[in-house]
């Protein structure tokens, strides 16, 4: 009887504020449509940046002076025009447009910078990096964060915060640059890897998450003879596979574009990183080094756009094959982020 | 006494040497790489001569602090950085809630996906590669200039005018991390429990009422871990995308801290540029540790990061 009475209003409800209900959806829907077109926009505008650098560097030296947008490469009015003709059915008018717009592409960019040693040699060593430092750092974090992450660690708590306060303090630029120096790692390969093989963040994630896996395990096979280094291979590293998947991502990504201990630390050509070379073709070799008075302007040689545009490119593909993976793993981590016990 | 207490020690070391061994070779490259760096700041202190060493250096007492507090260099990047700062944490605070309640409101998961994974792209790619882009399309013949030409209007040199450098950096530091903030929205907004919308919707809010009294509560709790986060970098004004957008035109508006520094160590400046960054680090610490306890004390111990 009682649930009849509450009831009986509940259903009115709908009866009652159809009229509004529709005013609504209009309104609602008009909504959805600014949102879905501004939205759009959003996607365009960060897309661009890079459909502009990949237009420029296939197209050819007389089509980057044409003044436009760029967002596809050649001439798009071309290609339409070809497109046009095609729907019309008209072949031999087709095949011309066709050809008109392929003469607005070159690969010859792409050509010069693959034949480039310096460039193919700095891949060579990013490459390096990459895979050494990442390797490494997942075997660091994991030997600093399993100890970290066991109750019976002696000064657990201190030794907690001796890693922490490396991620809240440092000695600055200087003071960095002086031990580098003086442990010889000036010009030397170690120099991308060593430093920035613990990180602290790295380290509090990974303990935060081999937290969650029940100390049973552990005890349990402490009871049939295990000692720790096999306790952490056998049974945490392989439990542990989102992390070090997110963490491993996470730091091969931080190589590849890492330039400035490159910058700093490395002045033997043949040991230098692809974004250090990307750095001195795109943005020292410029007008403004003529304006700084570095560069005679008479002897200087500009990179043409397309060629600088044409390294960009090349330096960014191996991160965008990754980037569906990486995606994944980087949201992920996201949430890991908390770092509280 | 001495010899229990050291007993105990040696037992608790050898008892757990496993546990031990494990930590020491992480523990030895952050003694090396992170805590010997501290203890060489102390450079700041001394008339640091190469053939000498940091150790056998006289001190200078506060000399080197008296010098760069004097000079105007230095008081000029301090001053650019924390503007440039306080302009990124406004407009890098308030754009990634925008766009995560946008994107919330899209029905069509494709769609918003796929504005998800392009807005979230350019947090992957280095400032090298970032400038580089937008050195060619902010340069007087890049495609900016062509679609001002287009309009009707004069080509500018963004990147040589020191206030159209300043709205360029923050812009294309908005357009970088824009996507990676708004995840860190939808993944609070995913957080939300459904039944509130549902009781919302039986006394009859809209969506305009929903998000206004129920969305947007949720996420207060991100933000403000987001806000004070960002409260304790206030002295990271974007020394990455900094370096390589800008040049001796744009010193006067973009020379921050870090580009000072950077600068005094290829000159040699060692001293100067040893204060300078350990005036930075010192008061970076007193900032996070500020902006933590802060967040601890707001939300009752939730928020802190530690």
């Amino acid at each position: 009887m009682k649930i009849a009475t509450l009831r009986r209003p509940r259903r009115q409800v709908p009866q009652v504020k159809s009229g509004i209900t529709m005013k609504l959806n209009l309104g609602s829907r008009i909504f959805d449509g600014c949102n879905l077109a501004l939205l759009g926009l959003f996607g365009l505008l960060a897309v661009y940046p890079f459909l502009y650098t990949v237009s420029i560097s296939l197209s050819s030296s007389a089509e980057v002076q044409r003044q436009g947008l760029h967002m596809i490469p050649g001439n798009p009015a071309l290609l339409a025009q070809a497109a046009g003709d095609l729907c019309r059915l008209d072949m031999s008018a087709a095949g011309q447009s066709i050809q008109r717009y392929a003469e607005g592409l070159s690969f010859t960019a792409y050509r010069m910078v693959l034949a480039n040693r310096e460039i193919l040699i700095g891949y060579g060593n990013t490459i390096f990096r990459t895979v050494l430092g990442t390797l490494l750092t997942l075997l660091a974090t994991a030997m600093a964060s399993y100890p970290l992450s066991r109750k019976e660690m002696p000064w657990r708590k201190r030794l907690t915060f001796f890693v922490l306060f490396t991620m809240l303090f440092g000695g600055g630029l200087v003071p960095t640059y002086m031990v580098v120096k003086n442990l010889h790692l000036v010009n030397n390969r170690l120099v991308y890897i060593l430093p920035v093989l613990v990180s602290a963040f790295n380290v509090l994630i990974m303990k935060s998450f081999f937290q969650s896996i029940p100390d049973s395990l552990a005890e349990s096979a402490k009871m049939d003879g295990a000692n720790e280094f096999t306790i952490l291979t056998r049974i945490y590293l392989p439990l542990s596979t989102p992390i070090l998947a997110t963490i491993g991502l996470w730091t091969a990504v931080m190589h590849w574009n890492s330039w400035f201990d490159g910058l700093l630390y490395i002045t033997d050509n043949n040991k230098q990183v692809l974004q250090v070379l990307l750095q001195r073709i795109v943005i020292e070799n410029s007008t403004e080094m003529i304006e700084k008075g570095i560069v005679n302007p008479d002897i200087l040689s500009f990179t043409p756009e397309t060629i600088k545009a044409a390294t960009v490119i090349v330096t960014m593909l191996p991160i965008l094959f990754l980037y569906p993976f990486v995606q994944k793993y980087f949201v992920k981590g996201i949430m890991l982020g908390g770092v509280k016990e | 006494m001495t010899t229990a207490t050291s007993n105990t020690f040696m037992m608790t070391l050898s008892r757990h040497r496993h546990l031990l061994l494990l930590f020491l070779v992480p523990a030895s490259l952050l003694v090396i790489f992170a805590y010997l760096p501290m203890f060489g700041a102390i450079m700041a202190f001394k008339e640091f001569r190469m053939s000498e060493g940091i150790l056998g250096s006289a001190w200078s007492g506060m000399d080197n602090f008296t010098k760069l507090f004097t000079g105007a260099d230095f008081l000029r990047a301090l001053g650019n950085t924390l503007w440039i700062s306080l302009l990124r944490m406004v407009t890098g605070f308030v754009t990634p809630i925008v766009l995560a309640l946008m994107l919330n409101e899209v029905r069509l998961t494709w769609y918003k996906r796929s504005i998800q994974t392009a807005t979230y792209l350019p947090f992957f790619f280095s400032w090298v590669i970032l400038g580089g882009i937008f050195k060619i399309m902010f340069s007087t013949d890049g495609s900016i200039n062509a679609v001002l030409i287009a309009l009707g209007g004069e080509p500018i040199q963004f990147m040589a005018d020191k206030t159209w450098f300043l709205v360029i950096l923050i812009v294309t530091g908005v357009w970088q991390s824009v996507g990676y903030g708004a995840v860190i929205y939808l993944a609070a907004l995913a957080g939300i429990s459904p039944t509130l919308y549902e009781a919302a919707k039986v006394d009859g809010a809209g969506r305009w009422k929903q998000m206004l009294h129920i969305t947007l509560p949720g996420l207060i709790p991100t933000m403000v871990v987001l806000m004070i986060l960002s409260l304790g970098g206030l002295l990271n004004a974007g020394f990455d995308q900094i370096y390589n957008m800008y040049g001796p035109m744009v010193y006067a508006s973009a020379d921050i801290i870090d580009t000072y520094v950077l600068r005094r160590l290829v000159t040699m400046d060692y001293g100067l540029a040893t204060t300078a960054g350990l005036f930075k680090g010192v008061v970076g610490l007193m900032l996070i540790v500020g902006a933590n306890s802060l967040a601890n004390r707001v939300s009752g111990g939730e928020q802190g990061v530690w």
